[in-house]
């Protein structure tokens, strides 16, 4: 069984089956990120470029580890330190990249569609880790890999997703994937932040974070993009966080066996409080295992895509 | 009328070379065999390799256990991620996942597999298992040695040896898959 495509761009475009093969692929590496010797020799001489035109930390590091799990060599461009200070294209640079045999190319893009096009362009398998606005396939994958495990089913799961939807990769990534596998879907945050559209996509809107919270299973939150505090999408963060903070009072409204997921980083005391962070609810860890153990399964699948 | 679709049904003429009891018995020597090894079953344990081999392991299991009165315990073992074909194969096989919830550290291994053939899936067996731990020995019982091994590898215990030409097929039915146990050859 395989993925019938060479890349994976976007959650989007894929299939229900394909996400399924992708988790129940990541169930066998969880197995072998829980051993005493957690690698296998699976993609040994294959090599894996990371291109971050982003800063990350998490997001790269866990690309990293799961190549290198698979026994596969790992390089690592971020922009400070590559030629595109120099002024070379991104397609300059992703030849360049082929042209020294890369079998994998990972890449964080600040441009919706990035990836697309590199992936027009070479025959080498990309992987999109955040495009833009666009998608962060990934980090859905990871989530839905994490909600399976607690939960068991996505059919009927009632889910809060919680902070900046418009300026969200990752909320839009699970907003599709959520959506072919039959959750309920809620997104709750200031209407600045809430693309006005959004219900098109199967969702139902709160400007009330105490509203969006009644009864769900599972609130996810996003961080509250401090960087982009100027463009004056609220009047201060103590107001963000008092009217769209997670806090123990609140996770109260939620299911009894609610759990809260984060994408990371977190800020403490705007979007989460370190009460609830720290909570038995929080899975913020698990998901950070997850990522690992998922992105192991896409570079394996992908491997397989000839 | 005949049709090109009949060459699907030709591979269904198989040559029935055991069934039912004869496997049952094949086992029973195995597992006796087993004991006489190793002085008894102190530090056993049985790891099958999925899928056919893990059925046969298990029922060496019980089978043992009729014998010596102990449960030993018994490992799924996938290994998939150790194949040396995947880059040559069209396609990836369906990953499934291992199960060894034990410590294999200083036990001795009786590795278990449907049928022995040319000795890789061993080969990827064994390195599995040693990233797993340090097993005091690893043993190898087969329900079918067909030949033509490519590596240097031979099987402890062996339920049945099958002469067959290397184009033929092997393949070993078993009840826990809801068919009844035989081990069919086809020719090519």
């Amino acid at each position: 069984m395989n993925l019938k495509r060479k890349d994976l761009l976007g959650i989007q475009d894929l299939s229900v089956e394909e996400i399924n093969l992708i988790l129940q692929t990541a169930d066998s590496f969880k197995e072998v990120s829980g051993r005493e010797i957690k690698k296998v020799p699976t993609l040994r001489g294959k090599t894996v470029v990371n291109l971050f035109f982003e800063p990350s930390t998490r997001t790269r590091t866990s690309f990293e580890l799961a190549a290198k799990r698979l026994s596969a060599d790992v390089i690592n461009f971020t922009t400070s330190t590559s030629s595109v200070v120099k002024g070379e294209t991104l397609l300059d640079t992703a030849s360049n990249i082929q042209a020294m045999r890369a079998d994998f190319i990972v890449l964080r893009h600040p441009a919706a569609g990035a990836p697309n096009i590199l992936a027009r362009a070479l025959q080498a398998s990309v992987i999109n880790a955040g495009d833009g606005g666009h998608e962060h396939p990934t980090q859905a994958l990871l989530d839905l890999f994490t909600l399976r495990e607690k939960k068991r089913e996505f059919r009927g799961l009632r889910i809060a997703i919680v902070g900046d939807i418009s300026h969200s990769r990752v909320a839009r990534s699970t907003i599709y994937a959520l959506n072919k596998l039959g959750a309920q879907i809620r997104v709750a945050g200031p209407p600045t932040m809430i693309p006005r559209d959004i219900e098109r996509l199967g969702v139902s809107v709160f400007y009330t974070l105490d509203d969006a919270l009644q009864g769900v299973d599972v609130i996810m939150m996003l961080r509250l993009q401090l960087e982009r505090q100027g463009i004056a999408l609220f009047p201060s963060i103590r107001e963000y966080a008092t009217c769209y903070g997670l806090t123990p009072e609140r996770l109260h409204l939620a299911d009894r066996d609610v759990i809260v997921m984060h994408p990371g980083p977190i800020n403490r005391g705007v979007e989460i409080s370190p009460e609830v962070a720290d909570s038995p609810s929080s899975v913020i860890l698990d998901q950070v295992t997850n990522g690992v153990v998922v992105r192991m399964a896409v570079l394996y699948l992908l491997s397989g895509a000839k | 009328m005949p049709t090109r679709n009949d060459s699907m049904d030709v591979k269904r003429d198989g040559r029935t070379v055991m069934e039912g009891q004869e496997i049952a018995r094949a086992l029973t020597r195995v597992a006796h065999e087993i004991i006489e090894k190793n002085h008894g079953v102190k530090d056993l344990a049985l790891v099958g390799i999925r899928t056919g081999g893990v059925y046969l392991a298990r029922r060496l299991a019980s089978k043992l256990k009729e014998i010596e009165r102990i449960d030993l315990p018994v490992g799924e073992l996938d290994i998939t991620l150790y194949r040396d074909d995947l880059n040559s194969r069209k396609e990836h096989p369906m990953l499934r996942t291992t199960e060894i919830p034990f410590d294999i550290t200083d036990l001795r291994i009786i590795l278990v597999d449907d049928v022995l053939f040319t000795g890789r899936t061993t080969r990827a067996a064994m390195d599995g298992l040693i990233d797993l731990g340090r097993p005091s020995e690893i043993q190898l019982a087969v329900l079918v040695d067909r030949g033509h091994r490519q590596l240097p590898i031979k099987a402890m215990y062996v339920g049945k040896n099958l002469p067959t030409s290397l184009t033929e097929s092997v393949e070993v039915h078993l009840e826990e898959t809801g068919e009844p146990d035989r081990v069919v050859i086809f020719p090519p």
